[in-house]
């Protein structure tokens, strides 16, 4: 038996020498670097990843979902080193280092039978208020709107709170989903309702019912529109980190690449919107 | 010697481990409370349970309406749930021929082996889209809950009521008989009366799984935090407010979210003693 234990503390403790020497002398040390938070950044950040794992193998980008407030949480423990948003920072959180990655219009979306086109922000407004019950109000058929919604403290919720409800509040009696996908498929499912979720991911998909996502004011929901600040409803990404990353680090190498021209254009194939072409606009 | 050490060596190994089920159990009720108190305090426990408005976003913090979900929903499966399992478990232990039960038995405990995100993923696909169809509405209601969980207690029921009405002596039967009742006679008159502690605490602990159930009442429920005014409308349970909410509560909403676990806790808690204490007077 003690024999085995020396055998076991010999093997051990020079496996754990060679792996020291192995990682001296390699030209290129290998990185860790995890992301936490947002869901609604996490699919856009793993394509990012799956990029730049093929360009650099050896900086490791490590994703985790759970929200934008579990990500603050995880940068504040020091479990990340990026936190994911798709909020803007609050009052409490502004002691944290922070970037735009992108911007994400926010559509709104019904079934693709519904001969509703377009609303008013303040038609929206009322219909999450439920001042308007009946789509025949808005020039839609004569039937009662079901109201869907994100959970409370999700960063598309409060974005819309933000952005379209203003004052007011969401009604207590819309359905709520946690996830852009579950309200995607609950909309596409049923010809009476009504939802909002990250524009990138309104358009159609494959293998998914589609929705149609709603005009505002008589502007469509386009990449185009966001940029030009006609379509009114977006939100920046956000990656927060605990202080700002040294140049040089991990974390500042794999931020560099999601703003780089390359990072950028995956984000806009995916349906975001760079935040370069907003570097001209004076309203921010 | 060596054997005798080795006798309390196991003793004490196997002490530990079931002092660690026990200890866990404590771990997690002291951090349930230690957590969820405070908001509590602070909030006030009458203004708590009985409070009509949740929003942790403007600082309300009212979880009455999800104490209706959970009743109705709950009330509802035990409906389905009841009479179905009562009278499968008579019919296993009086009617059905040897065979028929080597059949029945093992389909009642696989039906119990299913997945809590399978029945909800069935609910979801085939219940909610019948509802909605038959009776207008998005389908996520409480009628959906109450059918998909009315239909996963069954197993909890069935055996625990099976048992009890083998249980009794054979006495009890042939006396019955001999004095001239009816099978069924004896059945409604004799066993079921003899049985009844069992099949109530078999029925009591279903209800505690219907209440305890969470990711099935998150995908049927539709998760509207509002007083319900019909069966067909939807409503959240007090798990499903835990569980659609936690990724992204921090802070006080955090807290908010134990606190509704320490009132499911007492739910639960009660019962669970209530059955046991139901199934000990049936001992003695």
């Amino acid at each position: 038996m003690k024999r085995l234990i020396i055998a076991a503390i010999v093997i051990i403790s020079m496996s754990v020498l060679s792996a020291c020497a192995e990682n001296g002398s390699s030209e290129e040390k290998t990185t860790r670097v995890i992301a936490a938070g947002s869901t609604s950044v996490h699919p856009y950040v793993e394509i990012l990843v799956e990029e730049y794992r093929f360009l650099y193998p050896n900086h490791i980008v490590g994703i985790q979902g759970g929200g934008s407030s579990a990500g603050i949480r995880a940068v504040r423990n020091e479990i990340a080193e990026i936190g994911m948003l798709s909020r803007s920072l609050t009052e409490e959180e502004q002691d944290l280092w922070s970037v735009e990655i992108a911007l994400d219009g926010l559509a709104i979306i019904i079934h693709p039978d519904n001969p509703v086109d377009n609303l008013s922000i303040q038609q929206v407004r009322d219909i999450y208020t439920r001042s308007i019950t009946n789509w025949s109000e808005v020039g839609g058929h004569d039937a009662r709107i079901h109201i869907i919604a994100r959970e409370e403290g999700s960063g598309t919720r409060g974005a819309f709170q933000e952005l379209v409800m203003a004052d007011e509040f969401i009604s207590q009696r819309a359905v709520v989903q946690n996830s852009n996908g579950a309200i995607r498929q609950l909309v596409s499912g049923n010809r009476d309702t009504i939802g909002f979720i990250s524009l990138g991911l309104a358009e159609p998909q494959p293998g998914m019912s589609d929705v149609k996502a709603l005009s505002l004011g008589g502007v469509a929901p386009t990449q185009k529109n966001v940029l030009s600040g006609e379509y009114e409803l977006f939100r920046a990404f956000l990656f927060v980190s605990a202080k700002e990353p040294e140049p040089g680090s991990p974390t500042r190498h794999f931020i560099d690449f999601v703003l780089s021209d390359e990072g950028q254009e995956i984000l806009m194939a995916e349906g975001l919107i760079s935040i370069r072409g907003r570097v001209n606009d004076e309203e921010d | 010697m060596m054997k005798k050490i080795r006798e309390k060596l196991s003793g004490g190994v196997f002490f530990t481990l079931a002092l660690s089920t026990i200890s866990a159990l404590v771990i997690i009720t002291v951090f349930i409370f230690v957590s969820g108190m405070p908001l509590i305090a602070e909030v006030g426990l009458f203004s708590f349970t009985f409070g009509m408005n949740w929003s942790p976003g403007q600082g309300q913090f009212g979880i009455f309406p999800m104490i209706v979900g959970t009743v109705s929903v709950t009330l509802g499966a035990a409906l389905i749930g009841i009479p179905v399992g009562i009278c499968c478990s008579i019919f296993m232990a009086e009617f059905a021929p040897a065979p028929m039960r080597t059949v029945f038995r093992p389909a009642i405990q696989l039906l119990a082996g299913i997945p809590s995100v399978v029945y909800g993923f069935w609910g979801m696909i085939f219940i909610v889209p019948a509802i909605s169809n038959h009776f207008g509405g998005l389908g996520m209601s409480i009628l959906a809950g109450s059918v998909v969980l009315g239909i996963m207690i069954l197993p909890t029921i069935i055996s625990i009521s099976e048992v009890s009405i083998i249980a009794q002596p054979r006495t009890y039967k042939e006396g019955a008989l001999a004095l001239g009742m009816t099978h069924w006679q004896t059945i409604l008159r004799v066993q079921l009366p003899a049985a009844k502690s069992g099949i109530v605490a078999g029925v009591i602990l279903g209800i505690g799984r219907a209440v305890g159930e969470t990711m099935v009442v998150i995908m049927v429920l539709g998760n509207a935090v509002a007083l319900p005014e019909s069966i067909l409308d939807s409503v959240r349970t007090l798990t499903t407010n835990i569980g659609i909410e936690m990724s992204y509560a921090s802070g006080q909403h955090q807290q908010a979210l134990f606190a509704t676990g320490i009132v499911l806790f007492v739910i639960i808690m009660i019962l669970n003693i209530t059955a046991q204490i139901i199934t000990r007077k049936k001992v003695k």
